[in-house]
């Protein structure tokens, strides 16, 4: 009994600060969302779906489809990390893949911005190669420059917890696989790919949530209409100091985290039963 | 006679294509911060120089001043989380807990929600009581969003040591403290250190919560960038983003050093 008080008392601290810097104003945020000029009442959401639904339906796409794009990637090089049997090509895709994946999502916007722009490195690399002409170049500084920011920078992340998870893997299962005769694309996605499922959602779900509440890149690559909610939120405090309508934005996109979150939940649920 | 693989031209196709998409963007960023003149549709810069290094580091650039408060509240994000998370770390991996599995999942709570409406709230809030445009002020929120890199890393790192050592300990007569800080402390230490180069490189790397909390008075490497780029001023928001890129990228190279794989196959158990 004594040891069981020590632990709460060892935890407690921490749980405090999360309770007291996180938890109390997420609160607030879903009250404020309610405000409307001192009474209760569900003005700021009507007012945020009149003034931002495509924006809602902007940011579920893009991340999205990064997050779609996120889990291809890192299954594929983890996949080939773990089946791949020249050992040069996999040490070397061992050196390349994780390079982003420190990089701050601020850096990545900047570096992102001047490389994707219409007049930026990459076009001016492809129009020197002769591959475009000066007049076919499109800058990708739209939903694609953000999509591109964001698959960049998270693919390192979760393909390092994927090819850990294959890495811990019993091999044998792989082996006898293999001596019967089956392709490795097919290990891959009937053999491997069932055993680290859950640690895959993990990184997934986690990329997603951290991509809805990415504002640099946003603001960095696309900042006008359509944008990200992230942005609107930004705009919506500071130029009108409009709290209202900002938390009700706030509460929709934690609405549409809550699905992923879900998921998440009952992949952990499951796994600890 | 060696027979040349085929294989090799896809390999080296799809590498090389990979290279070009990881390393393209970043030496387009080095470029950027040696360019002193650089128009399209020019591939590479017209004229090379350290003109715009001399300005961001000249006294009256602020360049200098942001890395400084940069890290200084990197540095009290770590001892903070820290000093929060290793008896946390210690009580989840070790000692027994109710919920164990639920207050594992509080400390994701700060990543698995958007922050934005979060930090919109705080920044109210520490306004009202003072903190808003304080060191102190940043570092708290920086604290909350690292604790679950802190905690979970010293949970994962505590499990992965041998609980039959802290028990030989105490069999041959050391205190349970005294077990801890001569056995399992140092056992778990790399694993430690990878959870505060983690909180660290966050805490450098934060601008949201920056944003709100600290702006205008409080001025973040971060903060600096995002308003030379927004400026305009590709140079000076490159150099600073340069800044940003060099400890991520050091920590890249070393991370597996610390963060072995038997621990990390414990992270968020």
């Amino acid at each position: 009994m004594q040891k069981r008080l020590l632990a709460i008392l060892l935890v407690l601290p921490a749980l405090i600060m999360i309770v007291l810097f996180f938890i109390v104003p997420l609160f607030a945020s879903v009250v404020g969302a309610f405000e409307v000029g001192g009474t209760m009442g569900l003005g700021n959401f009507t007012k945020s779906f009149e003034l931002y639904s495509s924006d809602m339906i902007f940011t579920l796409v893009i991340v999205t489809v990064s997050t779609v794009l996120i889990g291809l990637f890192s299954v594929s090089i983890g996949g080939y990390l773990t089946l791949g049997e020249n050992p040069r090509a996999m040490a070397a895709l061992r050196w390349l893949y994780r390079w982003p994946m420190f990089i701050p999502f601020i850096v990545v916007g900047q570096v992102m911005r001047t490389f994707l722009a219409k007049n930026g490195l990459m076009n001016n690399i492809l129009v020197s190669l002769g591959l475009l002409t000066p007049l076919q170049t499109v800058g990708f500084l739209d939903w694609r420059g953000i999509v591109i920011a964001f698959v960049w920078k998270q693919t390192p992340f979760v393909t390092l917890l994927v090819a850990g998870a294959m890495a811990s893997l019993d091999r044998s299962t792989i082996e006898a696989a293999r001596n019967l005769g089956a392709s490795r694309l097919r290990i891959l996605i009937e053999i491997v790919l069932p055993q680290i499922a859950a640690t895959l959602m993990v990184g997934l779900i986690l990329s997603f949530v951290t991509m809805m509440s990415v504002l640099s890149v946003p603001l960095m690559i696309n900042a006008q209409s359509p944008t990200m909610l992230t942005a609107d939120i930004a705009f919506r405090i500071n130029a009108h100091g409009d709290y209202g309508v900002a938390n009700a934005l706030g509460l929709i996109s934690l609405l549409l985290t809550a699905g992923a979150a879900l998921i998440y939940l009952r992949q952990s649920v499951k796994e600890r039963s | 006679m060696a027979r040349i693989d085929l294989w090799w031209l896809p390999r080296a196709l799809v590498l090389g294509l990979l290279a070009f998409i990881i390393f393209g963007p970043l030496s387009n960023l080095v470029l950027w911060t040696i360019a002193e003149k650089w128009y399209f549709p020019h591939m590479l810069p017209l004229e090379y120089g350290l003109s715009f290094w001399q300005r961001v580091f000249s006294p009256r650039g602020n360049a200098m001043e942001s890395l400084l408060t940069s890290i200084v509240i990197a540095a009290l994000t770590v001892i903070a989380s820290l000093a929060l998370a290793i008896p946390a770390g210690y009580a989840l991996s070790r000692l027994t807990l109710p919920f164990r599995g639920l207050i594992l999942l509080a400390f994701l709570i700060p990543q698995a929600f958007p922050n934005l409406p979060v930090y919109v709230n705080i920044a109210r809030f520490f306004y009202q009581i003072g903190l808003n445009g304080t060191i102190a002020g940043v570092v708290m929120v920086h604290v909350t969003h690292g604790l679950v890199y802190a905690v979970w890393i010293a949970t994962a790192a505590f499990s992965a040591v041998d609980v039959d050592l802290e028990e030989a300990a105490r069999s041959i007569g050391a205190g349970p403290f005294h077990a801890f800080r001569d056995v399992t402390l140092p056992l778990a230490a790399p694993g430690l250190m990878a959870s505060a180069i983690f909180v660290f490189l966050e805490s450098l790397d934060e601008f949201t919560g920056t944003y709100f909390v600290g702006a205008p008075d409080v001025t973040t490497l971060p903060l600096l960038l995002y308003t030379a780029g927004s400026g305009g001023n590709y140079q000076i928001a490159s150099i600073t983003a340069l800044l940003l890129l060099v400890p991520s990228i050091g920590f890249m190279l070393i991370v597996e050093r610390f963060l072995r794989a038997d621990v990390l196959s414990k992270v968020g158990h």
